[in-house]
């Protein structure tokens, strides 16, 4: 029989995780719902949010949470160039260009990662690393709990940029009809690239909670991409509240799998989901019929 | 896009005419190098051929094609190490699983109408499982892969040097150009791009789009399978990373991406095109980890920035710029 403190403990951990992972599915959705498109480059870009926050930690002593005022900044900055740029002009119209050309994206990412980088796994090491709470009988690791809140505080502000400010209106209207959204005097392009930025800026404070209680190689972002195409389309494509209980589930959902089938095998919980949610409930647990 | 039922001779010719160039290559050179590029390329074409059917001809974008890969490679070293089978019949079994695996994801993904982002997602999904699974379970070797015996000879294809490999593959890579000129000249090649232009009017005119896909995603699942069983003869070894991780996956959709989809040269070309670069990359910058992969990023990027048709389209591509350019200049015209 298993300890149900094991068990609390684990499901808490997955919590923690699992907002990390609501939060880089926060972008992911956003990029979708407003541009209709899948951004493949999306763990990518969390990969390199995350040797930025090394490089800044490791050379100029900077805390990872100090950092976020210069990560999530310098990832918007990459989101709207790398859309108003490249995926925009590559796009000609279809959606399977806008597949491959954030492949092609996301290739040369990990593969210029691995030529700076090589191929090793780094950590960095913080005061606070080690330091653990106690929670009833389980015990978390501090970076995990400040994830965990910084993830929430992150998506709530999303969510407050999207339904409050002029320039979620304009997202908003940009996403339900472009057309329409264009005659208004909306500039499209613009929104689509603000929009792949705000996409970008979650990684990069995902990358800032994430880094003092996990570590970064080149190949750390394809890991994270099935998981957040996961979250996705469990809560439903394009769906904000879907994408934050999805994030959660899918986090408790590891953790539990890990628990009960063992470090390796543990994984293959999320991907059964996701090929599950995707053949018989493509639209997701709450997202509308597509 | 025409569909060309009756003709095809020119083709066949073209084919004939390659093959046999190609096999006069061992013939004059013994030089490794050469050989091993020749080799390289080939099977780089395989693999991409076999991607061209279902995501060119077929239109079903895969970003797993290393699921069919690498259930060939290990169902050709399991056949050989756990069966004690003669490599030729762990071939057939190997091409044989890799149309079943096939058969049960495009089963499962066209059922429920899986198309574009999600039929790709999904592949890449189910190539990840099938890393998870070989990496967990003992008779596959789990992380520490399965190693075949060195025992050089034709019975065992097993080849002392490279010239045995090239005339291998060239003949899978024959087969996969015949099946190629098939799908452009057969009643069901035809069917499956109808599918691929508008699933819903080849519906309407009388074909079965399921059973199309399903026999599209089946013949291409066996020759990338062949592709994975000529990996694990010629290096003799394979491991989840190498057999399901995305590496192969990459390759064979961005070469026929780069020499042109749905065309019967295209993936050839491409591999030609690719190998091409990578050994002038690996001349100009040594032997970079990473450098390959970002010249085929980059070059994937521009492709469908600029020839979406590929470079075996160039002509084409060129033809509707002119075109374009001309209608802007005359006006009226046609």
């Amino acid at each position: 029989m298993i300890d149900l403190g094991i068990v609390f403990s684990s499901v808490l951990n997955g919590l923690t995780t699992g907002a990390v992972y609501a939060l880089i599915a926060l972008g992911l959705t956003l990029i979708y719902g407003v541009l209709h498109i899948i951004n493949f480059a999306h763990g990518a870009s969390l990969m390199l949010a995350l040797y930025a926050v090394y490089v800044l930690k490791q050379h100029w002593g900077i805390d990872p949470y100090l950092a976020l005022p210069l990560v999530v900044p310098g990832m918007f900055a990459l989101g709207y160039a790398l859309q108003r740029l490249i995926i925009n002009r590559a796009s000609h119209g279809k959606d399977e260009n806008i597949l491959l050309v954030t492949l092609g994206l996301s290739i040369v990412m990990e593969n210029a990662a691995l030529l700076f980088f090589k191929s090793d796994t780094r950590t960095i090491d913080t005061a606070y690393t080690l330091t653990t709470i106690a929670i009833g009988p389980a015990m978390i690791a501090l970076p995990k709990l400040v994830a965990f809140a910084g993830a929430l505080l992150v998506s709530g502000a999303l969510l407050l940029i999207v339904g409050k400010t002029d320039l979620g209106r304009a997202i908003r209207a940009v996403a339900r009809e472009k057309q329409g959204a264009k005659l208004m005097g909306i500039n499209v392009d613009h929104v689509y690239a603000m929009s792949f930025g705000i996409g970008l800026s979650c990684l990069g404070a995902a990358a800032c909670f994430l880094l003092p209680a996990y570590y970064v190689n080149p190949q750390v972002g394809s890991g994270f991409v099935l998981v957040a195409f996961t979250v996705v389309v469990l809560g439903g494509m394009g769906s904000f509240g879907g994408a934050l209980v999805g994030g959660l589930l899918v986090g408790v959902v590891e953790s539990l799998g890990g628990l009960f089938l063992g470090e390796s095998l543990g994984q293959i919980g999320i991907f059964v989901i996701f090929i599950g949610v995707l053949l018989f409930r493509p639209q997701g647990l709450f997202g509308a019929k597509v | 896009m025409t569909i060309d039922i009756k003709g095809g001779a020119k083709d066949l010719a073209g084919i004939a005419l390659f093959v046999s160039l190609v096999a006069i290559i061992p013939l004059v050179t013994d030089s490794g190098v050469a050989l091993n590029f020749v080799m390289m390329a080939l099977y780089a074409a395989l693999l991409s051929q076999a991607w061209n059917i279902l995501g060119g001809f077929g239109g079903q974008f895969s970003f797993g094609h290393a699921l069919f890969f690498g259930t060939g490679a290990y169902f050709q070293a399991m056949a050989q190490l756990n069966m004690g089978l003669n490599p030729w019949v762990a071939l057939a079994i190997a091409v044989a699983g890799g149309s079943v695996v096939g058969v049960v994801v495009g089963a499962l993904s066209f059922r429920y109408g899986l198309k574009g982002s999600y039929f790709a997602l999904v592949t890449l999904a189910f190539a990840e499982v099938f890393r998870i699974l070989t990496l967990s379970v003992p008779f596959t070797g789990a992380g520490v892969g399965l190693m075949l015996p060195l025992q050089e000879s034709f019975a065992n294809m097993q080849f002392g040097s490279r010239k045995g490999y090239v005339y291998l593959v060239l003949s899978f890579v024959t087969v996969a150009l015949l099946v190629t000129w098939g799908l452009k000249h057969s009643r069901f090649g035809a069917y499956l791009q109808a599918i691929r232009d508008n699933e819903d009017s080849a519906r309407a005119i009388g074909v079965n789009p399921f059973n199309i896909k399903l026999g599209a995603i089946a013949i291409s699942g066996g020759l990338m399978a062949a592709g994975g069983a000529f990996y694990v003869q010629v290096f003799q070894y394979i491991d989840p990373g190498i057999a399901f991780g995305p590496a192969t996956s990459v390759e064979a959709l961005v070469a026929a991406i780069v020499g042109g989809i749905s065309t019967l040269w295209g993936p050839l070309l491409g591999a030609l095109v690719l190998h091409v670069l990578a050994d002038i990359t690996r001349n100009m910058f040594g032997q970079l980890p990473g450098i390959n992969m970002v010249i085929y990023g980059v070059v994937l990027v521009m492709i469908v920035m600029f020839l979406p048709r590929g470079i075996g389209g160039l002509g084409a591509t060129a033809k509707s710029v002119w075109v374009g350019v001309w209608r802007k200049k005359d006006g009226q015209h046609e």
